[in-house]
């Protein structure tokens, strides 16, 4: 009897005390009972958040600075009206389908290359790993080398490659086509490989165990599996080579790019709006392109 | 009976996939041949060997102390640059999503629709390139480029998160007499707070990668650095920063895996 009595007096004291603090507030409000963690969580977003400001010299106030707003609203108020003359289109028309060649020319070669080294790294079309599930020690050797080789491939950023061979080569659309299909090899040859290895064994196995050819099993067994994966990432990627040529030209790596870091050194408003204009379509229309194909082919 | 007739038939040709591929191969053939490329150039004993000789320059990376002390600190603006970009494309996000999910009528949200779909299809590169016209050279430029890029990609995922968040709690609550902002913040948003975040990690993993090759064209980071030396043919010092570089993205490449790994088990 004597438990439940005291148990009650708490209560009704912690009714009191809350009533009381209500008192404080307005009646319509109650007191947060979370506040400690939240005031905690504000400062130490404050301590995080303090260096970042300082370390990215972020000063939004010179955005309102006179000089440079002057110098924005004459660049942006050129935007208006985008550079339309024929000789101006006629150059965006030809800079454009370079871009366009440099992607496609790009990823054509890294296939060329990926092709070979999925066939190499894949161990869905190893003979000696039928029925042990191990692959001889040279040719686990192989493999793991050409995946380091992939591996360094990609993750050196393709504009990085872009700018290692404008140094080597000079500015022009080479060094373009070769940093896409260096970094576009790496991933391609990836995937594709994973594409692979992820569809079903048992067509593969049953082929090679009965002694058919790795390549009438590629052929015949892997592919009618995974080609329309397979077309449809690497669709995909072309998308993204587009995309990565015209960022590639600001190297000087030629197309769409190229002629936009000019303008832009220029602050020529109205031709840096219209490339924008022209590219905000292009990669629309890559877009619409690629899933029409994937639609088709897949 | 013949044998072949227990067979079943081939499937008939589809005359439009081979046609696409002959466009395709056209394409390609199109490309290699409209292009100046100076195959010749890259392959003459000249290219090879000045080609070999730049290489060599790069070996072996600068390693002075103040240098690698340089390296550090460029590393950290580059992180701090992607940390702070995605988080003022989080706020941006958000702010442009309740337009775009149609919370403020139809024509609202197809303009701001359009707005993040602009934003979304200029690279950051391309917006930083702008940016530094009013930014100036340095980090902050490159800072609000990836805001910029990110908020439209941000955008559109929340936008298109909170439309497809079950309306029935919030329904409830406005039915209840809640007002629409206290509706919206206890019903809609925790429910699509989960995805939003990992959306948000997302991009952050990308803005790093983005931010450290941003500085190319004069927005502050790694990538400043690496032009700098580059220009410069300073190769050794370029060495060490593309090192920095891999190591970077390698780390959070590592890092967002464990995570992922850790979160999803």
């Amino acid at each position: 009897m004597h438990r439940p009595m005291s148990a009650r007096s708490s209560t009704q004291l912690a009714a009191q005390s809350a009533a009381r603090l209500a008192a404080q507030l307005p009646a319509h409000l109650h007191r947060d009972p979370a506040w400690r963690g939240r005031i905690m969580a504000c400062l130490l977003t404050v301590f995080i958040v303090w260096p970042m400001l300082v370390l990215s010299e972020f000063k939004p106030w010179i955005l309102w600075d006179w000089q440079s707003l002057s110098a924005t609203g004459r660049f942006l108020s050129d935007f208006l009206v985008p550079a339309h003359d024929p000789e101006f289109l006629q150059l965006l028309l030809r800079e454009t389908w370079q871009t366009v060649a440099i992607a496609t020319a790009g990823l054509a070669l890294a296939m060329v290359v990926a092709i070979p080294a999925t066939l190499i790294i894949t161990d869905r079309l190893s003979i000696s790993a039928l029925g042990t599930g191990r692959t001889r020690l040279p040719a686990r050797l192989l493999r793991q080398g050409v995946r380091w080789l992939l591996i360094v491939l990609r993750s050196v950023p393709e504009l990085v490659w872009a700018l290692l061979f404008v140094r080597i080569i000079g500015f022009g659309p080479t060094a373009g086509v070769l940093a896409i299909a260096l970094t576009y090899c790496g991933m391609l040859g990836k995937v594709y490989a994973e594409i692979l290895e992820s569809s079903d064994t048992h067509s593969t196995d049953t082929l090679l165990a009965n002694g058919s050819s790795r390549l009438a099993a590629l052929l015949y067994g892997a592919l009618p599996e995974s080609a329309s994966e397979l077309m449809s990432y690497t669709v995909y990627r072309w998308e993204c080579a587009i995309r990565g040529s015209v960022v590639m030209g600001f190297v000087g790596a030629g197309g769409l790019g190229q002629r936009m870091d000019e303008s832009m050194k220029m602050l020529a408003g109205a031709e840096v709006s219209s490339m924008l204009l022209v590219f905000v379509l292009l990669v629309a229309l890559a877009d619409l392109f690629s899933k029409i194909l994937r639609r088709r082919l897949g | 009976m013949h044998d072949t007739q227990h067979m079943p038939r081939p499937p008939a040709r589809d005359w439009t996939v081979i046609a696409v591929m002959m466009l395709l191969a056209a394409l390609v053939v199109a490309s290699f041949a409209s292009l100046p490329l100076k195959w010749r150039d890259f392959f003459t004993l000249d290219a090879v060997n000045s080609a070999a000789e730049l290489l060599a320059g790069f070996a072996p990376p600068e390693t002075a102390t103040p240098f690698l002390v340089k390296t550090a600190w460029a590393t950290l603006e580059t992180m701090s640059m992607s940390a702070l970009g995605t988080l003022l494309a989080v706020v941006a996000g958000l702010a442009l999503a309740l337009p775009a999910s149609g919370r403020l009528g139809q024509a609202p949200r197809a303009a701001v629709r359009a707005l993040l779909n602009v934003l979304r299809s200029i690279p950051e590169l391309v917006w930083a390139s702008i940016l530094l016209i009013a930014a100036g050279l340095g980090p902050f430029g490159g800072t609000l480029a990836l805001a910029a890029h990110t908020a439209g990609v941000l955008g559109r995922l929340f936008a298109d998160s909170l439309e497809n968040a079950p309306p029935g709690p919030e329904a409830t609550l406005r039915t209840n007499g809640a007002s629409a902002a206290a509706a919206f913040l206890y019903a809609t948003l925790p429910q699509t707070l989960p995805q939003m975040l990992s959306y948000t990690l997302y991009r952050w993993e990308n803005n790093i990668r983005a931010a450290a090759i941003l500085g190319v064209v004069g927005a502050g980071g790694l990538g400043q650095m690496l032009k700098y030396h580059l220009s410069l043919f300073q190769m050794q010092q370029a060495a060490t920063v593309i090192i920095a570089m891999l190591v970077l993205v390698a780390l959070v490449d590592a890092i967002s895996y464990a995570l992922r790994r850790a979160l999803t088990r």
